[in-house]
């Protein structure tokens, strides 16, 4: 595996004034030793050693980008520096602004679920009326088409000074632009389930409760995951963009605050962070799907 | 499997009298006006068993929906022990003519959704595995309904109707996608339940042998809009045999009715 390449970076001091150096030298080894291995003893490692396995390529893909990002930087300096600044710098950010990146993740955590667990309750609830109820829909119908389309990075200006705090004003347009997906998807759910379901139920003495709860409901949880799905992105978006403008913490704003001081290993390490959040809250829904849709076959695997 | 019988046969629930009063039905198709059934009128008695007969598309789906009370007919009455019917009621069960499971229940939870419904599932689980039991599906209570076959399915389907100890058990070609033996089997089955409770029984079927081997009465119908074309009685002792000459007489005579008498 890519245990050659990494082993000599502890040498490399060209830039001695780059710290960490030595700690990823380290690290780089630890993971080349433990790849190595694993991939010699993966038949005497059951499940890990399979998995390892099968992720060698990537593992080797990985070490090569690793290797040549280092030697580009670190040793010699083919990219301009302040702009792509190499792995060790990032891992720097990692230790020493630890506090800050802590404190800015769970803002934009605490900002992003409040938001999200909002708007896709009341998008759902919403969604179930108006695939429900007749006159629900003729009133809400309307007010959604108009408003629904229109992003909801539009209101931003309006909910700056409307809302109390700039806090209060991102949650409410993170659940407004998770609500709109979540409404129509529902809604479209709802509409879709067949009739036939219903004289089932009818015909066994379902009250009008159970038709809804029991039948039209989970019927209908297929699309709701899919307007969940996309509502999640587009909060992602406005999450960011909320943090940049008006709220002064998040990850958002630290990117924004990195971008200032040009600490561009700031950036990349603010980065990759909030990918490995967007990823885990996408991961985190797949997995409530396929255990509430286990009866469904040939869904995405995420 | 005679065992559960006998388990499910001890909630008594008789049968109930059908009164189907010159029933005329019609569709908007377009705008254009299709009419479906034509003034027909059926007194089932409480216990009979009926089987009705027709060609493809006349009717026969539609009557059943009109006596389980999801649709209203355009003109005329349909009454249960003289209760006239506007609703669906649980002691009119129906077993459609696809069997529409619910695709995120279990099997177990498929058939217990008539107790479910109506409230009383807590106390009577037993009911459930009763009437798995019966259909003999015990073994796969807990797969999804896309994991069963189109048989498999469909006996799902009526054990989820015999669980609630129907009056009135409606079945629209309950039997169509089973194998032969499975089917004959599964006749037996069905008269020998319906002899244990006695609950009225209204069968479609497009096979004659099959309404003759089940039915104590033996309607069929015109093309659409269907009509009353006979009615049939079929005094014959259970368990039928299928080679019966007698059978074999009326049989002869049915597929006459319905237009098959150069064929057979
Ligand atoms: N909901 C509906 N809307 C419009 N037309 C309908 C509807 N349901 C049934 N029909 C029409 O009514 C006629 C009778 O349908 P029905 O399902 O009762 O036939 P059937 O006798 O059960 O036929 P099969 O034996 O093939 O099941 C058909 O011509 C059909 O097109
Ligand atoms: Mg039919």
């Amino acid at each position: 595996m890519a245990t050659g390449f990494r082993r000599g970076r502890g040498r490399q001091r060209r830039l001695d004034r780059l710290s960490r150096t030595h700690s990823l030298g380290i690290a780089a080894f630890v993971i080349a030793a433990t790849a190595l291995f694993g991939t010699v003893g993966a038949d005497y490692l059951g499940y890990t050693g399979r998995a390892l396995r099968q992720r060698a390529p990537w593992l080797i893909v990985l070490g090569v980008f690793l290797t040549l990002w280092e030697v580009a930087t670190a040793k010699f300096a083919w990219l301009p520096l302040p702009f792509f600044p190499p792995p060790q710098a990032i891992i720097e950010v990692y230790t020493d602004d630890l506090p800050k990146l802590l404190d800015s993740v769970f803002a934009s955590v605490k900002l992003q679920l409040g938001g999200y667990i909002i708007g896709a309750t009341v998008g759902f609830l919403t969604g179930v009326s108006i695939g429900w109820s007749r006159a629900v829909g003729y009133w809400l119908h309307p007010v959604l088409r108009f408003i629904g389309p229109l992003p909801a990075t539009a209101w931003l200006p309006i909910a700056f000074f409307t809302f109390p705090s700039s806090w209060s004003a991102s949650t409410f347009l993170i659940a407004l632009a998770t609500g709109f997906p979540v409404t129509v998807l529902t809604w479209s759910g709802v509409a879709s389930v067949s009739g036939a379901y219903y004289d089932v139920a009818r015909t066994l003495g379902a009250k009008p409760s159970f038709l809804v709860l029991k039948v039209a409901i989970p019927a209908a949880l297929p699309h709701v995951f899919v307007g969940l799905f996309m509502g999640l992105g587009a909060s992602f978006a406005l999450l960011v963009i909320a943090e940049m403008i008006g709220v002064k913490a998040g990850l958002g704003w630290y990117l924004q605050w990195a971008q200032g001081w040009a600490a561009y290993a700031n950036m990349y390490a603010a980065l990759i962070v909030m990918s490995l959040l967007c990823s885990g809250a996408i991961t985190l829904l797949f997995a409530v799907r396929d255990r509430l849709l286990v009866w469904q076959k040939g869904t995405v695997k995420w | 499997m005679v065992a559960a019988l006998a388990e499910v046969a001890t909630h008594h629930a008789a049968g109930a009298a059908l009164d189907i009063e010159q029933v005329s039905h019609a569709f908007d198709i377009d705008g254009a006006e299709l009419p479906v059934l034509s003034d027909v009128s059926i007194a089932v008695e409480p216990g009979e068993f009926v089987a009705l007969l027709g060609p493809s598309g006349c009717g026969k789906s539609t009557l059943l929906r009109l006596v389980a009370g999801l649709d209203k007919p355009k003109a005329g009455s349909l009454r249960e022990d003289e209760i006239r019917i506007v609703r669906p009621h649980p002691s009119r069960v129906v077993v459609f003519q696809d069997p529409t499971l619910f695709p995120w229940r279990t099997v177990w939870d498929n058939v217990a959704l008539g107790l479910e419904a109506q409230g009383i599932l807590k106390s009577q689980r037993q009911r459930v595995d009763d009437a798995l039991d019966l259909v003999g599906l015990s073994s796969f209570r807990n797969a999804y309904p896309q994991q069963l076959s189109g048989g498999m399915a469909q006996r799902v389907a009526l054990a989820r109707a015999l669980v609630n100890d129907p009056k009135i058990l409606v079945l629209d070609e309950p039997l169509g996608k089973l194998d032969s033996l499975t089917r004959i089997t599964m006749q037996a089955e069905l008269v020998s339940l319906w002899q244990r409770k006695g609950f009225t029984t209204l069968l479609v079927t497009h096979d004659a042998e099959e309404a003759l081997v089940l039915a104590n009465r033996v309607i069929v119908f015109s093309e659409r809009p269907a009509r009353v074309k006979a009615d049939i009685r079929v005094d014959r002792p259970y368990p039928r045999h299928r080679g019966d000459p007698y059978l074999a007489d009326l049989r002869r005579q049915i597929l006459g009715l319905l237009g098959l008498d150069a064929t057979w």
